[in-house]
């Protein structure tokens, strides 16, 4: 299943990191834009895909861990007047502190129930911030105003409402995130990850307390989670409860199906995948939403592990 | 000398059942103690408690003087005691090489043993007879091959005292030679308890015999003692002269 040597792997993600850099420079504004979200929520899609992926616990609330980063960055923003990094830091701590409680609470279960408990916190997470629509701006979300998400440095300045500072912007978070990722993955620790998902009674017994294994890929999973969240808000300046619904908990886990579980570039390659699906049947029919499941229906007849999981199954076993 | 593992009155119920009944055991250091009884005779409950898989409803397990019984089964494999399940269970979907690096990689972070993953790897799979066969995944192997890369995975553990639960269920005849001189190369360096149906490998194996039935030790003693004791005979042996 590994390879033993590690450069091929890392040259493929390099490669793929130096593609979307060289697409800056050809693609057309309306791609350009969607490239560079499309980006930000694959993140979103490889946190997600560190823990259903890897150490197989299917979570149905991390839209939470999104909207802590969304929220702990805008809020910090809109109401304290932070700087662009400072507010960046502010929502990636919120999700790991958030994510640290759930993780201690809900995996005290397991399988259906690990769904249901993780379900029912982002619920709360949810109705807490239309509660406190006062701060939060409730179900109308809030506008990160362009001045405030201008990054100072002395002299110059980077603005991030510009379209290739943006790109890039989003593009040094993937590349870190997907390289973070990778260098986890194999890991020991991330051996140990996966020899929880194949049979967590067995991992036990070779000496690895599995409870602090799994706490710590939940809060790593949440933090990368977060950190897509808070450049979502400082990139394109909308902060929103709909990204606290169920319906972002259960995008991840399509994103990552559609692009295989498990894969290190699966994500990105399921949220781009879905994405254009939409963007484009959307052209043509207000019933797009059929196209998209007819396209998710095959995917699963015909690449049931994903599309890089498929991949890697016939033909490239060194994929990591 | 002061016994590796001793329990005192320890004791395990499933609802009304006592799997384990105020059970009293000690062996010493270096021994290969065989664990025998019929069917449901509480054996593998036993060496759970042991190994901490389950917990017991009471008495105590002390291992090497010192009072496990509230160690968590992790915790139990970092001091040095290594299970070997009954019913193979090695990570089908991993590689050879993975299943043995998880357990090295265990001790290394412990600071029991030094050096790569790689040399601790392949020095498990040659003395288990799979150093060939490091890249393919586990669930290819032949069933024998796989109670092979069980006991390999015990031996990484590193362990004083290596729990093995019928390592040869299932087993060939030609196999089950092998086996033998394995256990006995184990035993040089560890503490073996196994659990063991097949007659002719425990008295070949053991130094001692323990013999349960219905949750209690019915006999203990050597391998000649236990043959000629008549309670063990009508209770187990049976048909075996």
């Amino acid at each position: 299943m590994k390879d033993a040597s590690p450069a091929k792997p890392y040259a493929l993600h390099l490669g793929v990191i130096a593609l979307l850099f060289a697409l800056s420079f050809v693609l057309p504004d309306y791609h350009h834009g969607l490239l560079a979200r499309i980006m930000v929520l694959a993140v979103f899609a490889m946190g997600y895909n560190m823990l259903f992926g890897y150490v197989g616990l299917l979570s149905l609330g991390h839209a939470m861990f999104f909207s802590a980063g969304l929220y702990g960055a805008g809020l910090a923003v809109i109401h304290l007047g932070w700087s662009v990094p400072a507010a960046f830091a502010a929502g990636i701590l919120c999700g790991a502190a958030l994510s640290l409680v759930i993780g201690v609470l809900a995996l005290r279960t397991s399988g259906v129930a690990f769904m249901i408990v993780t379900m029912m916190f982002a619920q709360v997470f949810y109705l807490v911030i239309l509660y406190f629509a006062s701060w939060t701006g409730g179900d109308q979300g809030m506008v990160v105003p362009q001045p405030a998400r201008v990054l100072g440095f002395g002299a110059t300045s980077l603005d991030l409402t510009n379209p290739t500072v943006r790109y890039m912007s989003a593009l040094a978070l993937f590349s870190t995130v997907l390289l973070v990722t990778l260098a986890v993955v194999r890991s020991r620790y991330g051996r140990v990850l996966v020899a929880i998902r194949e049979n967590e009674e067995r991992t036990k017994m070779l000496g690895y307390d599995t409870f602090s294994n799994k706490l710590a890929a939940v809060v790593i999973s949440g933090t990368i989670c977060a950190a897509s969240g808070a450049a979502y808000a400082l990139l394109f300046g909308y902060v929103g409860s709909s990204f606290a619904s169920v319906q972002y908990s259960i995008l991840p886990l399509l994103w990552v199906l559609l692009g295989g579980a498990a894969t290190t570039l699966g994500p990105m390659i399921g949220t781009l995948f879905m994405y254009y699906i939409v963007d484009i049947t959307s052209g043509y029919t207000s019933a797009y939403l059929l196209i998209v499941g007819i396209a998710l229906i095959l995917l699963v007849l015909f690449f049931p592990k994903g599309i890089l999981g498929t991949i890697r199954q016939r033909w490239l076993g060194w994929l990591p | 000398m002061m016994p590796l593992l001793t329990t005192k009155g320890l004791s395990r119920n499933f609802g009304g059942l006592r799997a384990v009944a105020n059970v009293d055991f000690a062996m010493m250091p270096g021994e290969i103690r065989a664990v025998i009884g019929p069917n449901g005779a509480g054996k593998t409950t036993f060496v759970s408690l042991v190994s901490g898989r389950i917990q017991p409803s009471s008495g105590m397990v002390v291992f090497d003087g010192a009072d496990i019984t509230n160690l968590p089964a992790y915790a139990r494999v970092r001091l040095g005691v290594a299970y070997t399940f009954q019913i193979t269970s090695v990570f089908a979907n991993l590689s050879v090489y993975d299943n043995v690096a998880l357990p090295v990689q265990r001790t290394l972070t412990d600071g029991r043993s030094k050096g790569a993953v790689r040399t601790g790897v392949m020095a498990a799979l040659e003395r288990t007879g799979l150093a060939d066969r490091t890249h393919m995944l586990a669930g290819q192997l032949s069933y024998g091959h796989q109670r092979l890369l069980e006991v390999a995975m015990g031996l990484a553990l590193k362990p004083r005292l290596l729990i093995l639960d019928e390592p040869t269920q299932g087993l060939a005849d030609s196999e089950i030679d092998n086996f033998i001189e394995l256990v006995r190369d184990i035993a040089r360096s560890a503490t073996v308890l196994l659990i063991e149906h097949n007659m002719p490998v425990v008295m070949q194996l053991a130094d001692r015999i323990t013999v349960f039935n219905a949750g209690k030790i019915l006999a203990e003693g050597t391998p000649e003692q236990i043959r000629a004791n008549t309670e063990v005979q009508d209770a187990y042996l049976g048909a075996t002269p």
